[in-house]
C-alpha cells in the first residue's frame, strides 16, 4: 500500500461515514526520504477537528509501517464543498445529512449580503418535500446548517455550500 | 484499559505523542504557501500588522465565548460558539504569523497568554461588553461588516500568508455578517420592546465605529507596500451593508461620533480588556510553561 492509499482510508472524526479524501481535504501525500508529508486543508479556520485528523493520519501511517509522518495545513486555495466527491456526497445523504449543491461563485465586487432566506432550495431528505426552511446557519459543526421541513415537520442537517 | 475502568488512564493510554485534547502547546505548520517575508518589507511592521488583525479576532472571539450557556436559544448557542471558533482560528493563524515574522521566539500561545493589555492592538469595539443580546448582535454586525471587506482585500496582499488567511476568512465572516444582520432585522422590525432595545444597542455601539476606519501608520506603510489594507477605504462598503440592514430593521443610522482618546491600535484600551485577559490568561499565568 502506498502512503496515499493509507491516508485514503482515514475517516473524518466528526463525519465518520466519509473519508478525509472523500471530504476533499487531503491536498497531497508525498513520500520523502525524511518520511511522509501530508497536506490537508481545513474546512474552516477554527475547525477543532484538525488536530484529531492530524493524529489519525500519523497513526494510520505508522500502523501501516511508515515511520515518520508530518501533517501540514494548506490554507490556499480555501476549501470548498465542491471538492467533496460523489461517493462522499452519497454517504452523507445515506447518513441523513443533505449534501451540498454547487458552491456560489463570486466574480467581482463586494460580497452580497443576503437578508432573507438564501435562494437555494433544499429538499427534505425524509419526505422529499421540495422547499424547506433554515432554522440556523450553524449546527453541530460549522460546516453544517440546521433546517426544517414544513410538510413533515422534521428537522435535518444540510452541509452548507461554501 | 477502558474508559470505564480508569477514565484518566484511558485518556493517556497510548504509545504515541497524540493527545486527548489540544488547548496549547502545538502548532499547525503551513503548506502550499511560501512563508518567507518578501525581502523589501520591514519585519517589525508586518508583525505589528498581523498582531492587530489577530488581536481583533482573539478578543472578539473571547467575548462571543462568554455568551455560550447564556444565549436565548440552543440554535444561537451553536451559532455564537461556531462564530467564536472561526475567529479563534483566524486569530491563531494571525498570531502565529506575527510570531514567525517577529522572530523573537514568541509563538501564538506566548502572544495570546503572556502579553499585558497595553500590548494588545485590537480595536476597542472588539473588547466591549454586551449589556444584552441586542448589544451582542449590533456589535457583531458592525465588526463583520468591517472585517469582511478587509479580509476580502487582504486576499491580494503581497504577503502570501496574509492573502491565504484572507481567502479562508472571507467565507466565514460572510456567514457571521448574515447571522448578525438577520437578528438585527428580526429585533428591529419586531415588537415595540425589541425595536427599542435594538435601537439602543445600535446607538450604544456607534461611537466605536469611527476607530475602525482610522488608518494607523503601520497600516499606511504596509498598504503602500501592497501588503495591508487601508481601513479608510472600507467605509463605503461598510456603510452600504449597514444601510441595507438598518433599513430592513426599520432603524435609522446614528450620527457619527468618534470616541475621544487614543486608539486600541496603539495599545490604549478600556478596563474591559483587562477583565477579558484576567479570565483568558489566568491558567497560563498561574502555570508558567503548562500545556493543556
Amino acid at each position: 500500500m502506498s502512503a496515499a492509499d493509507v491516508v485514503a482510508t482515514v475517516t473524518d472524526p466528526e463525519l465518520p461515514m466519509v473519508t478525509l479524501a472523500e471530504l476533499g481535504i487531503v491536498r497531497e501525500v508525498r513520500e520523502t526520504v525524511d518520511g511522509v508529508v501530508v497536506a490537508i486543508t481545513p474546512t474552516y479556520s477554527g475547525c477543532p477537528a484538525m488536530e484529531a485528523i492530524r493524529d489519525d493520519i500519523v497513526r494510520a501511517l505508522r500502523d501501516a509501517g511508515f515511520g515518520r509522518a508530518a501533517v501540514r495545513t494548506q490554507l490556499s486555495p480555501a476549501w470548498t464543498t465542491d471538492w467533496i466527491s460523489e461517493s462522499g456526497k452519497a454517504k452523507l445523504a445515506a447518513a441523513g445529512i443533505v449534501p451540498p449543491g454547487a458552491a456560489p461563485r463570486r466574480t467581482t465586487g463586494p460580497v452580497p449580503l443576503v437578508l432573507g432566506t438564501r435562494a437555494e432550495s433544499v429538499a427534505c431528505p425524509l419526505c422529499g418535500h421540495a422547499e424547506t426552511e433554515r432554522i440556523s446557519a450553524f449546527s453541530a459543526t460549522a460546516c453544517r446548517e440546521l433546517r426544517r421541513c414544513p410538510a413533515c415537520r422534521e428537522p435535518f442537517e444540510h452541509m452548507k455550500e461554501i | 484499559m477502558s474508559f470505564d475502568d480508569d477514565a484518566y488512564g484511558a485518556l493517556t493510554d497510548h504509545d504515541d505523542d497524540a493527545r486527548w485534547a489540544y488547548g496549547t502547546g502545538f502548532a499547525d505548520p503551513l503548506a502550499g504557501v511560501p512563508t518567507a517575508v518578501p525581502g523589501d518589507l520591514d519585519r517589525a511592521c508586518l508583525a505589528a500588522y498581523c498582531l492587530m488583525l489577530g488581536d481583533d479576532a482573539l478578543v472578539m472571539s473571547h467575548r462571543l465565548q462568554q455568551w455560550v450557556t447564556r444565549a436565548p436559544e440552543l440554535e444561537d448557542e451553536l451559532a455564537i460558539a461556531n462564530i467564536g471558533l472561526d475567529l479563534l482560528g483566524q486569530a491563531r493563524l494571525l498570531l502565529g504569523r506575527a510570531g514567525e515574522v517577529e522572530g523573537a521566539g514568541r509563538d501564538e500561545d506566548a502572544l495570546a497568554y503572556l502579553r499585558d493589555a497595553g500590548e494588545f492592538r485590537n480595536v476597542r469595539l472588539a473588547e466591549r461588553g454586551d449589556a444584552d443580546f441586542a448589544h451582542l448582535v449590533a456589535r457583531l454586525l458592525v465588526f463583520s461588516c468591517w472585517r469582511l471587506p478587509l479580509l476580502d482585500r487582504l486576499t491580494a496582499s503581497r504577503d502570501p500568508v496574509l492573502a491565504a488567511i484572507g481567502a479562508k476568512g472571507v467565507k466565514e465572516v460572510t456567514y457571521h455578517r448574515e447571522y448578525a444582520a438577520q437578528w438585527v432585522v428580526r429585533l428591529g422590525d419586531g415588537t415595540d420592546d425589541s425595536h427599542r432595545r435594538m435601537r439602543a444597542a445600535i446607538d450604544a455601539v456607534w461611537p466605536a465605529v469611527g476607530e475602525l476606519f482610522e488608518t494607523h501608520q503601520v497600516e499606511a506603510r504596509l498598504a503602500a507596500a501592497g501588503v495591508a489594507v487601508d481601513p479608510a477605504l472600507l467605509r463605503p462598503e461598510f456603510d452600504e451593508a449597514m444601510s441595507q440592514v438598518l433599513a430592513a430593521a426599520t432603524l435609522s443610522k446614528p450620527m457619527d461620533a468618534t470616541e475621544a482618546g487614543p486608539s486600541g491600535r496603539d495599545g490604549a484600551h478600556g478596563p474591559e480588556l483587562g477583565e477579558i485577559l484576567a479570565e483568558m490568561q489566568e491558567l497560563a499565568r498561574a502555570m508558567p510553561g503548562g500545556v493543556w
